[in-house]
């Protein structure tokens, strides 16, 4: 009783035990680990492949290896050739957009001219147009064979018009595990942060848990503390296991290795005390159990489309843009995006952590409002 | 039973309220009670739901704060030394629960803490003989286990009181009388015990004073057997005859002193 009273002490206590309830409750477990992963693994798989074009070739084209045009559309890797459909179901196909464009090709005989007839679709949108300049680009190439081939025999200089000169820079493929996974990141800190925080102090406190604590000699602030600390030490395994699951099996990319990782862990931890803001505020305003899983929606729902969560916000009309580059998780998943693909380091997302700094104030100032201890 | 019990003959008070007041916007719960409680008894607060016993209760644990009055606790005052108040008290909650997903050792692991004490779980389960229910968690056990694993808590950090809050509401008669055992083994190893309670048998055996408690006052205070000796002075005589036992009695002859967990 003479020992001095030790607040470090009363906070770990309080720490541990969270920490061990949070890994024991199966809803903070999936929201923070399975459903990201989930996320991850499904949008893996289907963003990898980009863009293919569907075409139907007719029963009657000719697909014999010294037909140009066909050999060019194979080696193609867009291009998806369908040659086992009938002309009925084809059209059908074709009309519902399932087929991107029918074409019919004639025998190659030159020096008369191949017949090519396309059609197109309205129902598959620009698939068509990008068919349409592939095609172009095969029949100029064919036709410059042709004349490079009748200039032989001749003195008369054909002046070239154009003189295409084309590179490719080698730089860094931009998979889509590298945008889906930061999303996905800052999903799991948001959920953890407002689902998780709301529903711990709520329930501490309808359970009278939190009354039993002011029995004891602990402060205030060791409680959320205490709360706070393991949750972050919770929500950081998990992103670090996220971000590692992401590199090895889905070749997300890590700039600068383990700095990378580390300026992607301290901008989680960043988000998550944000984030946590917003569960305080909840579980304040919250009356019961029930009304935590509708407020915490209104919070988490909006920024999960919003945020760039899946798709880049610059695909949104201007004024949805707007309201997107207000929210927090737009931002965090910014800066977490530079971080990681474009190796920036803390000191580069400084406008990012500005409007988090802001975020941070505002909420915080709601929540000490609107906090209940009972 | 607790006739048995010495009592000190210096009564030397431990908690002494003074003229406390508890207004709930206008409505007074608390209406200028006095009284003492003696180092080293098991102290009584009788009376029906809404008399303001948990209010009273809660305001000497330092979880409420008064309108008026003073309290002083183990020698200090509510106001001014609430922290070192909560170091010498243990404190017993109605209806409180327990932090999810943790056992019971890891729940007196985290009260150790919270006291900053160094207490084994098991040093602290034994005194409440839950050794065996170590790995359990808290919403798994009985009513009597509930009752015994929150005095445990209690206890933790050796108080000089614990309050303890209609412990035995719900409990069946077996728990119950387990229970009473614990109060007095806890009182006779020194540490003063505040109960409040719904059953006049329970205060009876249990208590060496009482307190009655009606619409926000005291209405009188003394030992249970002085109570009942001036009622019968008073030319009071039961309806019915009273007979050498009680059906509960009975219920305990008939299903056994070994009490039930379940």
């Amino acid at each position: 009783m003479n020992k001095q009273y030790s607040n470090t002490k009363a906070t770990l206590a309080i720490a541990r035990a969270s920490f061990r309830s949070i890994l024991r409750s199966p809803s903070a477990v999936v929201f923070t680990l399975a459903f990201p992963l989930i996320f991850i693994i499904v949008f893996a798989n289907i963003g990898g492949g980009g863009m293919s074009i569907d075409v139907g070739l007719t029963k009657g084209s000719d697909t014999s290896a010294n037909n140009p045009v066909y050999m060019a559309l194979k080696k193609n890797k867009i291009m998806h050739l369908i040659t086992d459909q009938s002309a009925d179901e084809m059209s059908k196909n074709l009309a519902k957009g399932n087929i991107d464009a029918i074409l019919d090709l004639k025998p190659f005989a030159p020096p008369a001219a191949m017949t090519v007839h396309v059609q197109y679709s309205q129902a598959s949108g620009d698939k068509g147009s990008v068919l349409k300049s592939a095609l172009n680009n095969i029949f100029y190439r064919i036709q410059s064979e042709e004349l490079k081939r009748i200039q032989s025999y001749t003195t008369v200089k054909v002046p070239n018009l154009i003189d295409l000169k084309e590179e490719t820079i080698s730089g860094r493929p931009y998979k889509y595990i590298d945008f889906i996974l930061p999303g996905q990141l800052g999903f799991s800190l948001l959920s953890s942060g407002v689902f998780g925080t709301a529903f711990v102090f709520l329930s501490l406190r309808l359970t009278l848990v939190i009354k039993r604590f002011f029995a004891t000699p602990v402060k205030r602030y060791s409680i959320v503390l205490g709360e706070a600390i393991a949750r972050l030490a919770f929500s950081l395994l998990g992103s670090l296991f996220i971000i590692l699951v992401g590199h090895y099996m889905f070749g997300f990319t890590l700039i600068h290795g383990v700095t990378t990782v580390l300026n992607m862990l301290v901008l989680s931890a960043i988000g998550l005390i944000i984030f946590m803001g917003f569960g305080f505020t909840v579980s304040g305003i919250a009356k019961n159990e029930s009304s935590v899983p509708p407020l915490s929606n209104i919070i988490t729902l909006p920024q999960f489309l919003l945020s760039g969560t899946f798709f880049s916000i610059t695909a949104f009309p201007s004024w949805l843009q707007y309201i997107s580059k207000v929210l927090p998780l737009t931002h965090l998943n910014d800066a977490m995006r530079k971080v990681a693909f474009e190796g920036a380091g803390l000191g580069d997302v400084t406008h990012q952590l500005l409007i988090l700094l802001a975020w941070f104030v505002g909420i915080y100032a709601v929540a000490v409002k609107t906090f209940k201890w009972e | 039973m607790n006739l048995m019990h010495f009592y000190p003959m210096t009564k030397q008070p431990i908690i002494t309220v003074n003229n406390l007041v508890k207004n709930y916007g206008d409505f007074a719960a608390v209406k200028g009670i006095s009284f003492e409680v003696y180092e080293g008894e098991i102290f009584g607060l009788l009376g029906p739901n809404g008399a303001g016993k948990t209010t009273t209760l809660e305001i000497i644990e330092t979880l409420r704060d008064k309108t008026s009055g003073s309290i002083v606790v183990d020698g200090f005052d509510i106001e001014t030394d609430a922290d070192s108040i909560k170091k010498r008290i243990g404190v017993q909650l109605q209806a409180a629960g327990y932090y999810p997903n943790l056992n019971l050792s890891e729940l007196i692991v985290l009260f150790s803490g919270l006291y900053g004490i160094d207490k084994t779980p098991m040093e602290m389960l034994e005194k409440v003989a839950l050794t065996d229910k170590a790995k359990a968690k808290y919403k798994d056990l009985s009513g009597g286990q509930k009752q015994r694993f929150s005095i445990a808590t209690t206890l933790i950090n050796n108080p000089r009181i614990i309050f303890l809050d209609e412990p035995t509401t719900g409990l069946d008669p077996q728990a119950r009388r387990n229970l009473w055992d614990l109060i007095r083994e806890i009182r006779d190893q020194g540490t003063t015990v505040v109960i409040t309670t719904h059953y006049m048998d329970e205060a009876e055996v249990l208590c060496d004073r009482v307190a009655f408690v009606d619409g926000g006052h005291i209405i009188g205070i003394d030992t249970p057997d002085h109570f009942i000796d001036e009622l019968v002075a008073s030319g009071f005589e039961r309806k019915k005859q009273v007979k050498l036992a009680n059906l509960e009695d009975v219920f305990i002859n008939l299903t056994g002193k070994e009490w039930r967990e379940g």
